[in-house]
């Protein structure tokens, strides 16, 4: 009863290199969290001190933006693929 | 230290110049280089120039002073370096009439062990180009010595 979660670039030393991981199906929230607790370093980059995902994480069930499905209580059937995708923002001070 | 050669940095500075007043961004894709196990460095093979994405979310405020790289972008960047034996290994944006230091906002949004390049552009010209990378625990930004070869 498991998924695979594609790790993106920066994020990889916290899973030891690993481009992929597995973690318990679920939900999408479920998913990552139960991915952050295997991972514990990879939870500041993906939750923020209050606990939600932060803006700039996007997560991909296949192909397909979670956000346009059913954020993060979308469903992770059992050997879907979850990847975790950055974007990235910032700008010069206002 | 991160590797740039001077014609992929003339490439950058073109691309961003052609964006001032408004910032303009990029993803660089290459390999990173280990002594040990620990990352020595990273080696900058091309860039993938895209456009910025705050644009288009945000056509009334804020347009010279945000980027933003889609999730489409960095994935499609991502395809592009794995086909080619690559990774990304950063991201470039612009800073138009101000430093090339990173602000908060940049710090914000930024992610781990990866390079941000940021270069400043005033009155339509470079002066200064600084590449830096985030503290594991998102506290500040440690600047990075970029090397031409």
């Amino acid at each position: 009863m498991s998924v695979t979660v594609r790790i993106p670039t920066p994020l990889r030393p916290y899973t030891g290199g690993k481009k992929e991981v597995s973690a318990q199906s679920g939900d999408v929230e479920g998913v990552l969290s139960a991915l952050t607790q295997s991972y514990p370093d990879l939870r500041r980059h993906l939750f923020t001190e209050q606990g939600v995902l932060r803006s700039f994480v996007n997560v991909y069930l296949g192909d397909e933006d979670v956000r346009f499905l059913n954020g993060p209580k979308t469903p992770v059937p059992d050997g879907a693929q979850l990847s975790i995708v950055p974007s990235v923002a910032g700008g010069v001070p206002q | 230290m991160l590797t740039l050669t001077s014609s992929l940095l003339v490439r950058m500075h073109q691309h961003l110049l052609g964006g001032y007043p408004r910032e303009a961004c990029g993803i660089m894709i290459g390999q990173e280089t280990y002594d040990g196990a620990q990352q020595s460095g990273k080696i900058v093979h091309d860039l993938v120039l895209v456009s910025n994405a705050w644009e288009v979310e945000s056509e009334r405020e804020g347009l010279r002073n945000r980027y933003l790289i889609s999730p489409e972008d960095v994935a499609r960047a991502d395809r592009e370096a794995s086909q080619r034996g690559l990774d990304i290994i950063g991201f470039f944006h612009s800073h138009p009439d101000h430093p090339a230091r990173p602000s908060e906002t940049d710090r914000e949004f930024a992610w781990p062990n990866v390079s941000f390049v940021i270069v400043s552009v005033e009155a339509g010209q470079v002066v200064d180009t600084r590449s830096w990378v985030l503290r594991d625990d998102r506290s500040a930004f440690d600047e990075e010595p970029i090397t031409g070869s």
